[in-house]
């Protein structure tokens, strides 16, 4: 994990360390940085999604999403005790099973952050806040600023920031830099540590594959902890196509600078055979570094369901239903 | 230029899931021949993973068939009548060739199956009285009883008998779709081309996707997966032979008994089952459950 504390505001090595100095010369950086072979990268993410993962393989995979799963309420109707209740389900995800692992962490809004980390008290699960005008992201730079230290005041252990798409879709990379720069900022607590920050794109709202490319070296460049796809509001949220491209991010950023990034798709992954998907795909590109919920996350909410009925088809020879999991 | 030869053009038989007409998972399909042994056709072969893709396909469907009106379900099936009548002769040859009868007795079989979905199609409305009601109670209240769909029932089709490649399969797909229920049915596996044809039938009758999924293929693959499966309520073991075999009608249910199914044994000799004759109510009242309700009455 000390890997993620290098990983300061322009501390990047490898001669990326003056990227960043001018408008000028982030633009010349990340249109400098190659395109992306569209038909080449949905055919690899098609490819990876084909393989067979049976039996023992089967019941690793499922314990190892179930233990990189964000649990995830982001509504206008949460309550403070939906959010006890999703707490207390990623505590023990299915109770009738002590050997189910727990998820990752528990994703709520800012205002929830107090409530999760009471019920979460005394378990390795993070509480996980949105912030920053979440999920549109149109607020001005104070106010997505008091948000974040908001919900880091409130125990948030780690921080989902939207980007200004607005901005970065209008060639202002700077400013989006200097955004990230200064929520990563308001990361930091009064000891002197400081909350994981993610970094959501919303690809959907990008256009291009080039975008994403470009929106993902930006985001590591200013320091994010974690990249990730998709509030899960939109129509398009994580595909495997711009997943793998987000994980080649990574994997080249490392090999350049030495700092390991993490990944987490979200929205609209659902099944266990999703779930897999993705992590053959982290488990090509990336290898066994990055298979633990540290550095691979899932945001998800109904996908937790899928995993224990499949969990429960393994341990019992039965198909499950969602008769035998929680209603959420 | 008559003399030019025509090829036939060959039906692909496949499995009717979720309103969609996929190919088995596995790829694979078996070969289907008459009463003599000559090949029809190939069918496809549905595994245990086409089985559970069924389930969830029904499971889906629960929500709005059960919630329609009776009325709506009735006029349903009554449009499923109606497209039957128009490709009768169809279904008259396929149902002469899976069984080997003559094609006049074929063509009766046929009309009784039309004439069966218009029975159901009248009962959906009527069950609710015969199977509910208001009861009387010592106390201010009204106390009503009103029959509720079971939810997704599994189907071990008529596998063997005069009429079992299509009236019998009519005869248990009807009474469990009429009350609201969805249905996950093992086709008879000898003799499926009827049962994959209506299929077709019941895609352009209005009834939803996943309200009715067809399965060919091995019954000692399909039957045991859908008596174990938790998310299935309910199994008519119609066409299950009584004993020995993985298919056979006491492991099935002792299967079906681990998540409390509801379980409708088949006849003492499946074979000899009559499906001519008038069916009555007992398939009909089999998956319904009973909810009564106590509403206090006002001053």
């Amino acid at each position: 994990m000390s890997t993620v504390a290098a990983n300061a505001p322009g501390a990047a090595g490898g001669g990326l360390s003056d990227v960043a100095a001018s408008e000028a010369s982030l633009r010349r950086f990340l249109h400098g940085l190659p395109g992306v072979d569209a038909v080449g990268l949905e055919a690899r993410a098609a490819t990876l999604g084909t393989r067979s993962i049976k039996t023992s393989a089967k019941a690793y995979a499922i314990d190892l999403a179930i233990s990189m799963i964000d649990l995830t309420t982001l509504e206008g109707a949460d309550t403070v005790g939906k959010v006890r209740a999703l707490c207390a389900k990623g505590r023990h995800p299915d109770p009738g099973d002590p050997g189910t692992p727990q998820v990752a962490a528990i994703c709520v809004y800012p205002d929830m952050v107090a409530t999760a980390k009471a019920a979460l008290a005394g378990t390795p699960i993070q509480v996980a806040s949105v912030a920053t005008a979440f999920p549109a992201g149109r607020a001005a730079l104070p106010v997505k600023l008091a948000d974040t230290a908001d919900a880091v005041a409130a125990g948030a252990d780690e921080i989902d920031m939207v980007i200004d798409r607005g901005a970065f879709l209008s060639g202002r990379y700077m400013d989006v830099f200097a955004e990230i720069v200064a929520v990563k900022q308001a990361c930091l607590r009064a000891d002197g540590t400081s909350a994981h920050l993610k970094v959501i794109f919303e690809t959907g709202e990008l256009q291009t594959y080039d975008n994403v490319r470009r929106a993902s070296w930006l985001a590591m460049l200013a320091g994010a902890d974690f990249i990730k796809t998709s509030t899960g509001k939109v129509a398009v949220n994580a595909t495997p196509p711009v997943t793998l491209l987000m994980l080649e991010a990574v994997r080249d950023f490392r090999a350049q600078t030495g700092v390991q990034i993490g990944v987490k798709p979200a929205g609209g992954i659902k099944t266990t055979k999703d779930a897999m998907k993705y992590l053959v795909m982290v488990n090509e590109t990336l290898g066994d570094d990055w298979l633990s919920g540290h550095w691979f996350r899932f945001g998800a909410s109904s996908l937790l369901n899928d995993l224990l009925m499949q969990r429960q088809k393994l341990t019992t020879g039965r198909y499950s239903g969602p008769d035998y999991v929680t209603v959420d | 230029m008559s003399d030019v030869i025509r090829l036939d053009v060959m039906k692909t038989y496949k499995l009717f899931v979720g309103g969609k007409f996929p190919r088995s998972e596995s790829g694979r399909v078996y070969e289907v021949s008459d009463s003599k042994g000559q090949w029809l056709a190939n069918a496809p072969l549905g595994t245990r993973k086409d089985t559970r893709d069924a389930v969830l396909a029904a499971r889906a469907a629960v929500k709005g068939w059960a919630g329609t009106t009776a009325y709506n379900r009735g006029q349903v099936l009554y449009r499923i009548a109606e497209m039957l009548q128009g490709r009768r002769e169809q279904f008259a040859a396929e149902v002469a060739a899976a069984e080997g009868i003559g094609a006049k007795k074929a063509a009766t079989l046929v009309d009784q199956a039309i004439d069966r979905w218009v029975w159901y199609a009248g009962w959906t409305d009527k069950v609710a009285q015969i199977a509910g009601g208001a009861n009387p109670v010592a106390g201010p209240y009204f106390n009503l009883s009103v029959p509720e769909p079971t939810g997704v029932v599994g189907i071990v089709a008529p596998q063997a008998g005069y009429g079992h490649s299509f009236l019998g399969l009519v005869s248990v797909i009807a009474p469990v779709i009429a009350t609201g229920n969805t249905a996950v049915v093992a086709v008879a596996a000898d003799a499926p081309l009827p049962a994959l044809s209506l299929g077709e039938v019941l895609a352009t009758s209005d009834l939803p996707g996943g309200v009715v999924n067809l399965l060919s293929g091995r019954t000692a693959d399909i039957a045991p997966t859908l008596a174990s499966h938790q998310d299935v309520n309910a199994l008519d073991l119609a066409g299950a032979i009584a004993h020995e075999g993985p298919g056979a009608a006491t492991v099935l249910e002792a299967s079906a008994a681990d998540t409390l199914k509801r379980v409708l044994w088949p006849a003492v000799d499946p074979a000899a089952q009559d499906w001519t004759v008038a069916p009555g109510t007992e398939r009909l009242l089999s998956f319904v459950e009973t909810k009564t309700v106590w509403h206090p009455m006002g001053q």
